[in-house]
């Protein structure tokens, strides 16, 4: 998901003490946990890890779509778009702030972004190559985000908890207006329908490995779930997706990328064909299409704003200067 | 790591005339470009009509190791709330 590959950390030895004991009978309770509250080393490592990954997708997120600002087809696209990817920016600062309270800085995570050393999802290394992948990023990759981020809104940390009921407010609308760019273009001429037809084979399987690896392969799973730090595991959540967006694809008449696409009666689900792995762990690795340019567009946004950053404090210096030799 | 701008804890006052509520943080150089920052991040769809901005390091809070000494005393006091007190249903008016 927006954080997919959370290391929990090894668990310190058999015998969990007294303290951790108390704290997992808090959680089991449903009683949330604050930034000023004890907590194991390792669920403040892991929280650190999960919360600073998704603030940095929410930031790295912006720059797919922000591509397309200046080239949307109308005014009211243009505006609809601006403020969807304003929104984006507010995201990674609700997480960044949620991050902090457990004592990390916010510059100590932007560098580690800058570095090369934190991830963020996979999802956002792929190009969008027509307005089309807008409109299917709003539908699909929004889409994911919600069906992650709505279970997030009960975890076990008070902060990230909130800052979740803040975020998918807002996603809603991200969701409904790429739904609605999918159906205006699903309801246009031939080469609009496939336009978006094109968007959706492209992100179809990406949108799906956002989930994560499969249950299987996902060590850390066990004790996020113990923790309430993920509600859900990676399967459930992405047949969740599946089941919900095949009757959403049918009524924009396009067709899912999947031949082995069905639904299974029994199950009361629909089947769908083998994920390529290689291709997930790879650009989780660094070797997606747009990995570098993402980096590169983010730092060369950091470098080229610091003159302005470095203006501001000198001003509030300035002024407090000031103040202090007035009241003086 | 030069010049972390200082943490700003931000209130809003909705619409309907209730106090200011915490409703999260940032950081920002000084009190105006919190106020600023405040508008873009926790404004943005009529959440408001004011806007109050606190250094997070001027906020002292209790300890949550006190919360025993300081909240329990409050649970054994139930005639402080009126459903204590039984009142003959035929009286109205209480
Ligand atoms: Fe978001
Ligand atoms: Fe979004």
């Amino acid at each position: 998901m927006y954080a997919q590959m959370v290391d929990t950390g090894t668990p310190s030895s058999a015998t969990i003490d007294a303290r951790e004991a108390r704290f997992q009978q808090r959680i089991d309770d449903g009683i949330r946990i604050e930034p000023q509250d004890w907590m194991p080393e390792r669920y403040r490592k892991t929280l650190i890890r999960q919360i600073s990954q998704h603030a940095h997708s929410e930031i790295v997120g912006q720059l797919p779509e922000g591509n397309w600002i200046t080239r949307a087809p109308s005014l009211k696209r243009k505006a609809i778009l601006l403020a969807k990817v304003q929104d984006e920016a507010g995201h990674g600062l609700y997480l960044y702030s949620a991050a902090e309270t457990l004592g990390i800085s916010r510059d100590q995570m932007v560098e580690d972004l800058h570095a090369g050393r934190a991830k963020y999802s996979s999802i956002f290394n792929y190009p969008t190559l027509t307005w089309a992948d807008v409109g299917a990023i709003g539908w699909l990759v929004d889409g994911s985000a919600i069906m992650n981020q709505i279970p997030l809104c009960r975890c076990s940390y008070g902060p990230y908890a909130r800052a979740m009921i803040r975020v998918c407010k807002e996603e809603a609308f991200h969701m409904r207006q790429g739904y609605d760019l999918m159906l205006a273009l699903a309801r246009g001429t031939a080469a609009q329908k496939a336009m978006a037809q094109d968007a959706l084979n492209r992100w179809w399987w990406p949108s799906l490995m956002m989930f994560g690896p499969p249950d299987g392969d996902s060590v850390h799973s066990a004790q996020s779930q113990a923790w309430k730090i993920k509600l859900f595991t990676n399967d459930e959540l992405r047949q969740k997706m599946v089941d919900q967006t095949v009757p959403q694809a049918e009524h924009l008449g396009l067709t899912i990328p999947d031949p082995d696409l069905k639904w299974n009666a029994e199950r009361g689900h629909y089947d769908f064909g083998a994920i390529d792995w290689d291709e997930f762990y790879n650009v989780v690795k660094g070797n997606g299409p747009c990995n570098r340019e993402r980096l590169e567009t983010r730092r060369k946004a950091w470098d080229d704003g610091e003159w302005f950053r470095d203006a501001l404090v000198a001003h509030a210096e300035k002024a407090a200067q000031r103040a202090a030799a007035k009241a003086a | 790591m030069k010049n972390q701008w200082p943490l700003w804890e931000v209130f809003i006052r909705s619409q309907h005339g209730l106090a200011h509520r915490h409703v999260g943080s940032l950081h920002a150089p000084d009190a105006t470009m919190a106020i600023n920052n405040a508008r873009d991040v926790y404004t943005r769809r009529n959440e408001g009509v004011s806007i109050w901005v606190v250094r997070s390091v001027d906020i002292t809070a209790s300890n949550p190791d006190d919360k025993a000494e300081l909240f329990d005393p409050a649970q054994s006091k139930v005639y402080r709330h009126p459903t204590f007190f039984p009142m003959p249903e035929e009286v109205k008016g209480l």
